[in-house]
């Protein structure tokens, strides 16, 4: 009776250990199972949606959508955004509101796409990039809007 | 701290596993009191990921706040979001449309096979078993692939707010979720062949750790730990939000109370959750996904209090509101801290290889249990 449970267990532990044993030899044989990609030399594919980090898309004449309203800065948790505003004469001698700095801050940033969504005129949107590493933390401090650039026509 | 290394009045010895220890999964300190190999008594330390999140709270406004939730239990961050944004929501008394609920659920278990499948592949390797920690990422990296194209993250997704959803979910969302159920329930076997059937993660699980059903009770453990010790505790059955009242799921209740009662109830719980996205997949209504709601959210003065069934147990969410644009008070009721209380109970008497084992199947995150 002893002996018998005894070859049980022994049998029975041999073929637990073979059955895991011939899954990992199963994927060790099988190139085509590999799915690891080999990062720095094939580039990611990354999802069109993927939070990054914030840009300010600018067209080819270099205008912006930025009205500075200061609703990204508001709608921010973390204080990542500061809007720096000026005030800007047009041609028919009216006064207007315009943005003379748009500054982010990318080491305080979450990610977390409320200042996009609170946006009213689509100024601001997400990119994909997401190799941030710099060699001196100052250059987290972006500028967003491009030198000498102007809001575009029609934006309000 | 480092004074107490060494021995006490009775001869035991104090060892200090932690905070930088590969098996604790964290930043998790265990003052452990040993007579030979025999463990007399644990000790947690807490607070070395303590960040202040219910104060940090206090200053944000009601739509700022669900970001912070995502950095308490990473692992179902979006789990924690959707509590935070029900508790907004029974303060404003908000209807939210039918596909933002389906949605929401869908989700919620994804990110709950994603965690119970981390979860797999950690256990094996404090266990001593590396090989399964790949087989877990290959399927949880679809998952991951799925959150990264309709909520633009893998890990913090944010993807809740207070009425609905951000944004809609991608056109591929379906066939990417469809394509996912059909590798997980090939490869489900894989799991069973390499640990579940093998006999020295058994000999190393079976009967160790064991948490009486009273225990478990008494000491306030929720999710796959209670329901391993057999009580039953599934918010989404008692509490139902959402639409969880109307789909076909079971609870998964094991009877054991041990370490290998803890990991079936958690294997079951992929398959019921893999149940629950089939009820959902194809039946995803029409309309808006999200409910109008003002630009400045305010709450009525009151309380009020929300739960949901996190992959590690019940979440809480308490908001006392002043009438203001930021809560007066928040609490957050974390499942982590309530199960890692029990672990001295636990592991008193055992031997100091299987506290490991025990706390592998507590499934311990803890920057939930430190906040």
């Amino acid at each position: 009776m002893f002996l018998t449970d005894y070859i049980k267990t022994v049998y029975g532990t041999l073929g637990s250990l073979l059955k895991g044993m011939r899954l990992t030899g199963y994927y060790f044989t099988h190139k085509k199972e590999i799915i690891t990609q080999q990062y720095p030399e094939v580039r990611p594919v990354l999802a069109e949606r993927f939070k990054g980090e914030v840009v300010m898309p600018h067209n080819e004449n270099n205008e912006h959508r930025c009205t500075g309203c200061t609703a990204c800065e508001l709608a921010c948790p973390n204080g990542t955004i500061k809007i720096v505003t000026k005030t800007e004469v047009n041609a028919e001698g009216k006064k207007k509101k315009a943005i003379d700095t748009f500054v982010y801050r990318l080491e305080l940033c979450t990610m977390c796409n409320l200042c996009v969504q609170a946006c009213p005129s689509d100024a601001i949107i997400m990119a994909n990039n997401f190799e941030h590493s710099v060699y001196d933390r100052r250059q987290f401090t972006k500028v967003l809007n491009l030198p000498g650039s102007k809001i575009m026509e029609g934006v309000e | 701290m480092l004074e107490e290394i060494g021995t006490n009045d009775q001869g035991d010895m104090i060892i200090n596993i932690g905070p930088q220890h590969p098996s604790t999964h964290g930043v998790l300190h265990l003052v452990i009191t040993l007579n030979g190999e025999t463990v007399k008594k644990v000790e947690p330390h807490l607070g070395y990921i303590h960040r202040s999140i219910e104060k940090m709270c206090e200053s944000l406004n009601y739509r700022q706040f669900i970001y912070v939730t995502s950095r308490m239990d990473y692992l179902s961050s979006h789990i924690n979001n959707h509590a935070c944004a029900l508790c907004v929501e029974q303060g404003l008394q908000l209807e939210i449309p039918s596909r933002a609920q389906v949605i929401r659920v869908l989700l919620d278990e994804l990110t709950r096979i994603a965690s119970h499948q981390l979860w797999w592949g950690a256990l094996a390797m404090d266990l001593g078993a590396f090989t399964p920690f790949f087989y877990a990422f290959r399927e949880r990296e679809m998952i991951n692939e799925i959150m990264e194209e309709t909520c633009g993250a893998r890990l913090t997704m944010n993807y809740i707010v207070p009425g609905g959803l951000m944004m809609d979910v991608h056109p591929d969302f379906q066939r990417k979720v469809k394509a996912f159920l059909v590798q997980f329930r090939s490869k489900i076997h894989e799991y069973d062949e390499l640990v579940t059937g093998n006999v020295i993660f058994q000999s190393r699980t079976k009967g160790v750790g064991i948490l009486s059903k009273e225990d478990a009770i008494s000491y306030g453990c929720t999710g796959p730990t209670g329901r391993g010790s057999g009580v039953s505790c599934d918010i989404r059955k008692l509490y139902p939000y959402e639409i969880y009242q109307q789909l076909q799921f079971d609870e998964v209740l094991e009877q054991g109370g041990d370490s290998f009662a803890r990991y079936k109830v958690r294997i079951g719980e992929m398959i019921q959750s893999m149940n629950i996205i089939e009820q959902l997949i194809d039946n995803i209504p029409e309309g808006d996904f999200q409910a109008k709601t003002k630009a400045v959210l305010k709450l009525p003065k009151g309380d009020f209090y929300s739960r949901v069934e996190t992959a590690r147990g019940e979440l809480g969410v308490y908001i006392i509101s002043e009438g203001g644009t930021t809560p007066y008070r928040i609490k957050f009721r974390s499942p982590g801290f309530s199960n890692l209380s029990a672990l001295d109970h636990m592991s008193r008497g055992g031997k100091i290889g299987d506290l490991m084992a025990t706390m592998g199947t507590l499934d311990l995150v803890i920057p939930d249990i430190d906040r």
